[in-house]
């Protein structure tokens, strides 16, 4: 196994000063994240309250299938990523490697699939703006929500295509080596901003996708 | 320059109550910084370094004067805010009693609509020692309708009505300013209250052409517009009458009730799916473009004067 | 064995974070806190110097009640460009990019800040913001006011909204790096000995500010989102016709404006608090008081921000529940003034400038504190929000008090920044000036706005053209005021006096270190033993001696 020495920056004592701000650095810029996307829940909470019928038929414009399968991918990837990230605590770069190749495939995955949810919203003509059409009552209602469901998942993927990014660039170095038992500070943070995107998701689909859904057993 | 003064001349019942307050204020607070500028040119002189003087025992803190100079401060900020929310309460609640008039706020005039069909630009005349209520919109951006006489303004907005009410108590001509920015002309966007006398305010009111009043012309557009051809007064036709409406509580499709106020009443005209009454099909088609912000007003005096409460 | 020392060049200048690298990549490139705060400053200066141009506009204009200098779109311009610049590209970033990049580490004694790289990224983003909202002023401006309301923002504006809210929204993201990284480091990095209760109150004030800009800056971010998306796509989310709601618009936006001027007010009392004692040469009184009130100001400035909409159209009820917290919010200021002032007591009060622009900060801070009682009866509010008393309160608390303590701190750091001393006549001048130019301009606006004068008013009727004339006289005085600091801090950088050490024998860590510090601060971390500002208490009636 290649020497490994703890990697500190000259203005800290000791790696484990270092570990300590990364941590709440991290923390705190999710704490921001977590405003971020409040105002936009803000909004959502209002004209829900206002408009429950517009938003209930909203919802049901959008693809239950499709969201739930990427739901089910963000939390698989984020079990890929916990792994990852326990992978490199324990020295194992094989695993690491695979890992963090998994956790980018499944992010991948999900922005295809919402992708293609996205392809038809346009082809139905469910874009908000003035090609917006919707048949039935409350048009201007749906509009608002599906403009708030474009805002609130668009922001999403950008900070899901930011993650996939970011982790691309630290698989390339832990295919380098780079991270070992005593340098894996920089992959438990983006584990913790990778988690932080599915939580956000975790509430952005049903708010968003399961309105007033039923499950209606045979 | 004439009289100068710190004040505008208090033209409205809620005048001299919003100048109490004000006043004790000012007193409050030049009793505090003249407190605070004592201590300081005191301290400042007496501690200056040059000075020889007993600097021994210095107290680094003290709970005792924190919690007082905390405390005390505090309770006179609730007796302000105590007082004050009366008034502010007393503010937003218009008599029952009170005469209504239209207003209209668009970049950049205020169209006024009395409801006995008088209609004014920019200026508003009322009678003296009665309750008036502005019901007030904007057909574009927020403006604020303000009378410094009176020491009231109220925000004006689009898509909603919002209420300003006031008992003129002096004749006088007094400004009235447009007092959110709203675009190029806004510092223009200004006019004057008229504030007479009873007599004076009837005399005024049915001088000039006769012009229809406010629920003629809402009857006018009512039957121009096909509305009476669905809300039947006998009850029997697609949409429900509308006799006694205004006033009561309306059961909606779907369960639930709402109080029909002006804003319903506007809402039904321009969206009428938002909210359909209960027995009735959601077929009524919406007026939005079809019907000014004026004419909605003057459809919601109409339907106001089919009920038995003013 | 022999003992050999080091040779001993004479004349040479001992080696400081200003020489230790020459050449501008190692200024563009650098990730030392000191630089990167010294780079700040050239910055912020110039976005004054701008703001104070559109502000000189907007008041040369008021001469007269026709406005006859300025088209009114010209004049919606200049004032919306004012407020633009002065609230986000200004005041915000102010003190706690320059003085607190560049203290903050030296007075908890460490090497440098959390993370440096995200620092010098920070300054980046402020200048890239800055950018675009340069580009708005050659494209034709911005008329929506600093405040943005819709729908005329997002609806029926048709000048560069998209561009201005770009601008702001991407500095924003450069408060959020600095906020992150002033968090961390006083949490993380502190020197052995220095529990939370023996730091210097400028960095509590700093540490609350973190939290405010953390929670807040990010909902403003959204909110100009939001407004750019309605303007691109018509979506309806502030536009009533479309079901919209502009009032959302005014919750999100003064769910952070409000915050925000705690962000801008805090530092500055974290300033004072180190002014006050340097120049009473004594610990401060109620230091825990002074510490956790500024904590106090952080939460419960965020519960306040409807006391901007008792006009609104929101309820009754709101109005009222906002109204007594505002009322709640005023007390930890309180304790802060009353706090300064017992300070004094007992002290060995020096009067150089800094100490001047403490006092000067004492007393116009509260009276721009008072007034924002006035502001807080919701009953009189409805008399005189959007009129000038409001642009009086604000100014009295963002100008007469943020910038005093500004200048103040920058006076008393500068021998500390440079290691050049000022010219002390020049600088007592010149505070003088300033207090005495800003009172006559907005004292004035006190009595206009209760006389009923709105505000964005480029037109307006005779009889308030006396205050006017007498507001625009003073902001004259204050103009020159400014502008002398600038001339006599440049020049002292080439014929200024070299600064010692701890020119003012003041207390704290910075003062430990060379004038100006090294590159790294410090060569071996200190250990702090002592609370802060200790200085020796007088046994004795006798004057202390010495300076």
């Amino acid at each position: 196994m290649a020497h490994k020495t703890a990697v500190v920056a000259p203005y800290f004592h000791d790696i484990d000063q270092q570990r300590e701000v990364n941590a709440l650095g991290m923390w705190a810029f999710l704490a921001t994240e977590v405003m971020f996307f409040g105002g936009l829940f803000m909004a959502y909470v209002v004209y829900r309250f206002s408009y429950p019928e517009g938003f209930i038929e909203g919802s049901h414009e959008l693809n239950l299938l499709l969201g739930s399968i990427n739901t089910v991918i963000l939390l698989v990837s984020s079990f890929t990523m916990a792994m990852a990230v326990h992978s490199a605590q324990t020295d194992a770069k094989r695993k690491l490697v695979m890992f963090l190749i998994l956790t980018i495939l499944l992010g991948t995955v999900f922005l295809g699939i919402k992708g293609v949810e996205y392809y038809e919203k346009f082809a139905h003509h469910l874009v908000p703006g003035p090609n917006f059409e919707f048949h039935g009552a409350n048009g201007n209602h749906v509009q608002l929500f599906i403009s708030l469901y474009f805002a609130t998942t668009g922001l999403h993927a950008i900070h899901m295509i930011i993650g996939v990014g970011v982790l691309t660039y630290f698989l390339i170095k832990a295919i380098m080596g780079r991270y070992n038992s005593l340098n894996y500070d920089p992959v438990e943070m983006v584990g913790l901003y990778w988690h932080f995107v599915d939580i956000a998701w975790v509430f952005i689909f049903p708010l968003y996708y399961l309105i007033e859904r039923y499950l209606t057993l045979g | 320059m004439d009289n100068f003064s710190f004040f505008p001349e208090q033209a409205s019942t809620m005048a001299a109550r919003i100048d109490s307050i004000y006043f004790t204020l000012v007193a409050l607070s030049i009793l505090f910084a003249t407190l605070i500028a004592v201590f300081l040119v005191y301290f400042g002189i007496r501690y200056r370094r040059s000075a020889k003087t007993d600097r021994s025992n210095i107290l680094y803190e003290s709970m005792a004067l924190e919690f007082g100079w905390s405390f005390i401060p505090f309770l006179m900020a609730m007796g302000i805010f105590g007082w004050s929310a009366f008034v502010y309460y007393d503010i937003n609640r218009p008599p029952d009693d009170a005469l209504e008039i239209y207003v209209i706020g668009k970049q950049w005039m205020w169209q006024i609509q009395h409801p006995l069909g008088k209609s004014e630009i920019n200026e508003l005349h009322v009678p003296i020692n009665q309750p008036v209520k502005l019901i007030m919109t904007s057909q574009d951006v927020i403006h604020s309708f303000y009378i410094p006489a009176f020491r009231l303004k109220q925000d004006v907005l689009p898509g909603r009505y919002t209420t300003l009410w006031f008992q003129a108590t002096q004749p006088g001509e007094y400004h009235l300013f447009c007092a959110e920015y709203c675009g190029t002309d806004h510092s223009q966007m200004i006019g004057k209250v008229v504030a007479m006398g009873q007599q004076e305010y009837e005399r005024w009111l049915s001088g000039n052409v006769a012009s229809e009043s406010m629920v003629d012309a809402g009857k006018r557009l009512f039957n121009d517009n096909g509305c009476s051809s669905c809300h039947l007064a006998s009850g029997t036709g697609i949409g429900p009458a509308l006799e006694g409406v205004f006033g009561s509580e309306v059961q909606l499709e779907g369960g639930g009730t709402v109080l029909a106020d002006e804003a319903y009443l506007r809402e039904s005209i321009l969206d009428p799916q938002a909210k359909v009454v209960a027995g009735h099909q959601p077929v009524m088609p919406s007026y939005q473009g079809v019907i000014s912000e004026g004419g909605v007003l003057q459809l919601v005096a109409y339907i106001k004067s089919l009920s038995n409460t003013q | 064995m022999t003992v050999s020392s080091p040779p001993v060049k004479l004349g040479k200048p001992s080696e400081n974070y200003l020489n230790w690298a020459y050449g501008i990549k190692s200024w563009l490139l650098t990730t030392d806190h000191k630089r990167i705060g010294i780079l700040y400053l050239i910055s912020i200066t110039a976005f004054f110097a701008l703001g104070g141009v559109a502000a000189g506009l907007v008041r040369l204009d008021l001469l007269t009640p026709q406005g006859d200098l300025l088209t009114n779109d010209n004049y919606n311009k200049a004032f919306t460009l004012h407020g633009v610049i002065m609230v986000f590209f200004f005041l915000i970033p102010s003190i706690p990019a320059t003085m607190g990049n560049f203290f903050i580490p030296i007075m908890i004694g460490a090497k440098d800040l959390a993370f440096p790289r995200l620092n010098l990224a920070s300054w980046y983003v402020y200048m890239i913001g800055g950018l675009f909202t340069l580009s708005v002023v050659v494209l034709g401006g911005v008329d929506t006011g600093w405040t943005f309301y819709t729908p005329y923002s997002s609806t029926y504006a048709n000048t560069a909204v998209i561009l201005a809210a770009v601008g702001i929204f991407t500095a924003g993201f450069s408060s959020i790096f600095t906020a992150i990284n002033f968090l961390v480091t006083i949490h993380k990095m502190r020197a052995p000995g220095l529990t939370w209760f023996r730091l210097p109150l400028f960095v509590w004030a700093h540490y609350a500010t973190s939290i405010i800009i953390l929670l807040g800056t990010p909902v403003l971010a959204i909110t100009l989102l939001l407004v750019g998306v309605e303007r691109l796509f018509r979506i309806g989310i502030f536009d009533p016709a479309l079901g919209g709601d502009p009032i959302l618009f005014q919750h999100l936006f003064w769910f952070y404006s409000h915050p925000a001027v705690y962000i801008m007010v805090l530092p500055s009392m974290g300033i004072i608090s180190e002014l006050i004692t340097a120049f009473s040469r004594r610990r401060i009184f109620g230091y825990k008081a002074i510490a956790l009130s500024s904590l106090a100001i952080a939460l419960l400035g965020f519960l306040v921000w409807g006391h901007h909409m008792f006009v609104s159209g929101q309820s009754v009820y709101a109005g009222l529940v906002f109204s007594i917290l505002t009322y709640f919010v005023a007390i930890p200021s309180a304790i802060k003034v009353f706090n300064w002032t017992a300070t004094l007591y007992k002290g060995t009060i020096i009067y150089k400038t800094p100490m001047l622009y403490a006092m000067g900060f004492i007393g116009l801070f509260t009276i721009g504190g008072l007034t924002g009682l006035f502001l807080g009866a919701a009953a009189v509010d409805v008399h005189v929000t959007d009129t000038y008393f409001v642009v009086a309160h604000f100014h009295y608390v963002m100008v007469g008090a943020t910038i005093m303590a500004y200048l103040g701190g920058l006076h008393f750091w500068w021998p500390k920044m440079t290691g050049r001393m000022y010219n002390e006549s020049w600088g007592i001048s010149s505070a003088i000036l300033i207090f005495i130019g800003f009172n006559l301009t907005f004292l004035p606006q006190f009595v206009m706005g209760y006389m009923g004068m709105p505000r964005r008013y480029h037109v307006y009727p005779e009889e308030f053209q006396i205050y006017h004339v007498a507001s625009t006289a003073g902001s004259t005085i204050m103009a020159v005021g400014y502008l002398l600091p600038l001339i006599y801090l440049t020049m002292s950088l080439f014929v200024g006096k070299k600064a010692e050490d701890n020119p003012w024998g003041a207390a704290g860590l910075e003062w430990t270190t060379s004038s100006p510090p090294p590159h790294d601060n410090f060569a071996e971390t200190p250990i702090v033993t002592e609370e802060a500002y200790a200085y020796p208490e007088t046994k004795t009636a006798e004057v202390p001696s010495g300076a």
